[in-house]
């Protein structure tokens, strides 16, 4: 089991954990991520791991609510575990000087985006940091982001904060107007980081993202989480998760994820229903 | 000596139109009566040919000899004495192409059926609480277990019991390796397996779960850390694929994945257990060996209406146990033989709908030894199906391997070692099972883990 130390509730859809995993705090490095379960009966589910505190052996993880796993963690509070913290899985980012970064994190994706452009910052590089949500109250660790950033924007869909629109529309401005970016890193839901591949792909500027396909084993023995770049299928929990955007087979992967969205929305259900029962005996 | 007696105890079992509704075992054992029955054919040859087509040369007429005398305890310490898991062997171990095909009455299709003695004995003294083996005295020495399937088990017990102090890694949250994510419940029920392993626990071994070598360590760092030998069982669970377009469409599964969501983590209860798998009505499994039967019988027990093995060449070339495939043709999975699957067909989604399939005829012996199969032109057919899971073969998986510096590895991606002994390229580290010999049996990966286990035990008294 795996302690739960502290936990934090960033947005009404996401949660903050710290945990004790020692063997995975010693080795973990931006860009990778865990395998997690919550119980006995739980699925195994991938979560990047957003922080590191290597001498106190612990790790942070955030989840955001979409379905019944997540949902279920985020009942969890400090002092309960978790069945399952395994890892470091996948391979760290790449962190050279590659001149000026663009880090686009959208919505849950930017937590995710933190350690890698933190690392990128500390490797030498100019970040230009561009984050973006659905509302306001939806943004996560934007100070955390805007702190080691050199140039920082914010968008919202509604335009609750920032401009209004699309972190890919500030992109592409800057691509428009020629500005210097020699390296697009961008974590995000799978239609913001396929909109970005649209964006840089006329200007050529190459441009990594890190994937979230569904995974099990996390270790290269089930395949479920197979992505085809380049014409060749990639297993994203060993050869990733990043990739090189432009190589990505997009449709094939959002028809991959699709496959159990049903199933998923069942188990959500079931799980709502409990909690919503458990409410009413306690009432 | 007793006389010739050519008639073999059948094998109780759930009826095959109720056992698809079930992930009971279908093999149900043999009663006391009946093993002992068989017991007493045994003809106790002097030359005792069975023990030498056991990979761990289990001492066959001695623990039957003990069986039909009644002294079951016995029999059982007999049969320990170099096998520590046979419960899961009596079950999964292909008898009749190593024991029972020595057996001198193998050419009359009669054989001892000493795989079913060995699971009944093994059941008897797990009903009744297992003798544990004498430990030898404390080495004071640390060994490194890198997985937990059989041949891991194996190293790890007779290590155990040679008094040296062992740690399995398990990148998994459950033990056994294939036995627990490959292997269905219906075929080895995980009380068996779980029991089993429970006591390698009570000999001291000790096992660390979701501890990933390779990641959350490197063999050096576990080396560096103060073990003094690293044993490698970490099997083949890379999956292969077959090569043709559209495999990558939603619906398609590795056979790993597909066994993997049913028996790990319990698909077959969802929504009880989270984790999903679904079928539809019409499955191809393509490939005929024990992974693909195992895969077809799961999707029946799932609830497809139509379940089909795709296999390129004939029946007499299928690697499966033929009593794998019979069991599956009772249940009723179709064998669409001599057809090769040329193109996966995806619906608007993104989803499988159909594969595209070739029929093949067999030409000369290729590398295998077994007749080529070779495309007929024009013989092209389309077979509808909403899941396709592929179970052609696995190859040994990287994440060790290319983590370790000094391990030798073969362009197939098998690690390298001295056959007799299991030791790799690399001082202190060993290794056996399907990452050495690439997919084969439980009982070869068991084996091996008991040379390994012996070459070690030398090693770290200062021996060699």
């Amino acid at each position: 089991m795996y302690k739960i130390l502290a936990t934090e509730t960033l947005t009404v859809n996401s949660k903050l954990f710290r945990v004790e995993a020692p063997y995975v705090a010693r080795k973990a490095r931006p860009g990778q991520f865990v395998v997690v379960v919550v119980d006995e009966q739980g699925e195994r589910i991938p979560l990047t791991v957003a922080d590191i505190d290597a001498g106190a052996g612990v790790i942070t993880i955030i989840v955001q609510q979409v379905g019944k796993t997540t949902c279920q963690m985020a009942t969890l509070e400090a002092g309960d575990s978790l069945a399952v913290v395994a890892g470091p899985m996948g391979l760290p980012s790449h962190l050279g000087n590659y001149g000026t970064v663009a880090c686009l994190g959208g919505g849950f994706g930017m937590a995710a985006m933190f350690p890698i452009a933190r690392a990128l910052k500390q490797a030498g590089n100019k970040i230009i940091g561009i984050i973006g949500a659905r509302n306001l109250d939806l943004l996560i660790w934007e100070d955390r982001l805007r702190g080691i950033s050199d140039e920082f924007y914010v968008t919202t869909d509604d335009g609750s904060k920032g401009r209004k629109g699309f972190v890919t529309q500030v992109l592409q401005e800057k691509l428009e107007a020629k500005e210097k970016i020699d390296l697009v890193f961008g974590v995000g839901p799978v239609p913001m980081m396929r909109a970005m591949t649209r964006t840089t792909l006329p200007y050529g500027v190459k441009t990594i993202v890190s994937l979230n396909p569904v995974m099990i084993d996390a270790t290269g023995l089930c395949g479920v989480c197979r992505v085809t770049v380049a014409g060749e299928t990639k297993f994203a929990c060993v050869d990733g998760p990043e990739f090189d955007a432009h190589q990505v087979d997009w449709d094939q992967l959002v028809a991959r994820q699709a496959l159990f969205v049903p199933e998923e929305k069942l188990a959500l259900a079931r799980f709502q229903e409990r909690i919503a029962a458990q409410a009413g005996a306690k009432a | 000596m007793p006389k010739a007696n050519f008639s073999r105890h059948g094998m109780p079992s759930q009826d095959a139109a109720e056992r698809i509704k079930n992930f009971g075992e279908v093999a149900l054992g043999y009663s006391e009566e009946m093993a002992v029955e068989e017991a007493n054919r045994c003809l106790q040859c002097k030359n005792k040919p069975c023990v030498d087509g056991c990979p761990v040369n289990v001492r066959i007429p001695e623990f039957i000899k003990a069986m039909r005398e009644g002294d079951f305890p016995e029999a059982a310490r007999i049969m320990k004495s170099t096998n520590m898991l046979p419960a899961i062997c009596g079950r999964v171990c292909p008898q009749e192409t190593q024991c029972e095909e020595k057996c001198v009455y193998f050419k009359r299709g009669a054989s001892v059926a000493i795989g079913r003695l060995e699971r009944w004995i093994a059941d008897w003294e797990l009903d009744r609480g297992v003798e544990l083996p004498q430990l030898s005295e404390l080495s004071g020495k640390k060994v490194a277990v890198v997985g937990s399937g059989p041949s891991s088990l194996t190293a790890a017990g007779e290590l155990a019991r040679m008094g040296h102090q062992v740690t399995i890694f398990e990148a998994l949250h459950r033990p056994g390796g294939v036995l627990t994510y490959g292997i269905p419940p219906f075929r080895l029920p995980r009380t068996v397996s779980g029991a089993e392993i429970a006591n390698l626990q009570k000999l001291g071994v000790d096992i660390v779960y979701n501890f990933v070598v390779g990641k959350t360590a490197t063999v050096d760092e576990m080396l560096a850390d103060g073990y003094d030998a690293v044993f490698l069982g970490t099997g083949a669970g890379l999956p292969q694929f077959v090569g043709v377009p559209g495999e990558n469409l939603a619906g398609v599964y590795s056979a790993n994945e597909f066994l993997t969501r049913v028996n790990l983590m319990k698909a077959y209860a969802f929504p009880e257990y989270d984790t999903p798998v679904k079928v539809g009505d019409r499955v191809a499994v393509v490939g005929a060996g024990n992974v693909a039967m195992d895969s077809a019988r799961c999707a029946l027990r799932l609830g497809a209406k139509e379940v089909s093995i795709v296999y390129r060449r004939s029946r007499t070339e299928m690697p499966a146990r033929a009593e794998e495939a019979e069991h599956a043709e009772e249940e009723g999975v179709r064998f669409l033989l001599l057809t090769a699957p040329t193109k996966m067909i995806g619906n608007d989604k993104g989803a499988v709908c159909a594969m595209e399939c070739q029929q093949m005829q067999l030409g000369e012996p290729d590398a295998s030894g077994r007749r080529r199969p070779l495309p007929m032109p024009g013989s092209e057919f389309t077979l509808e199906a909403d899941t396709v899971v592929v179970a052609i073969g696995t190859s040994p998986n990287p994440l060790v391997p290319r983590s370790t510096p000094g391990l030798e590895v073969s362009r197939h991606g098998t690690v390298v070692v001295d056959p007799a002994t299991g030791a790799t390229t690399k001082k202190g580290v060993w290794a056996g099972g399907d990452l050495v010999t690439g997919a084969a049996t439980v009982i070869s990966a068991m084996g091996a883990g008991r040379r390994a286990a012996a070459s070690i035990d030398k090693y770290l008294k200062g021996e060699e």
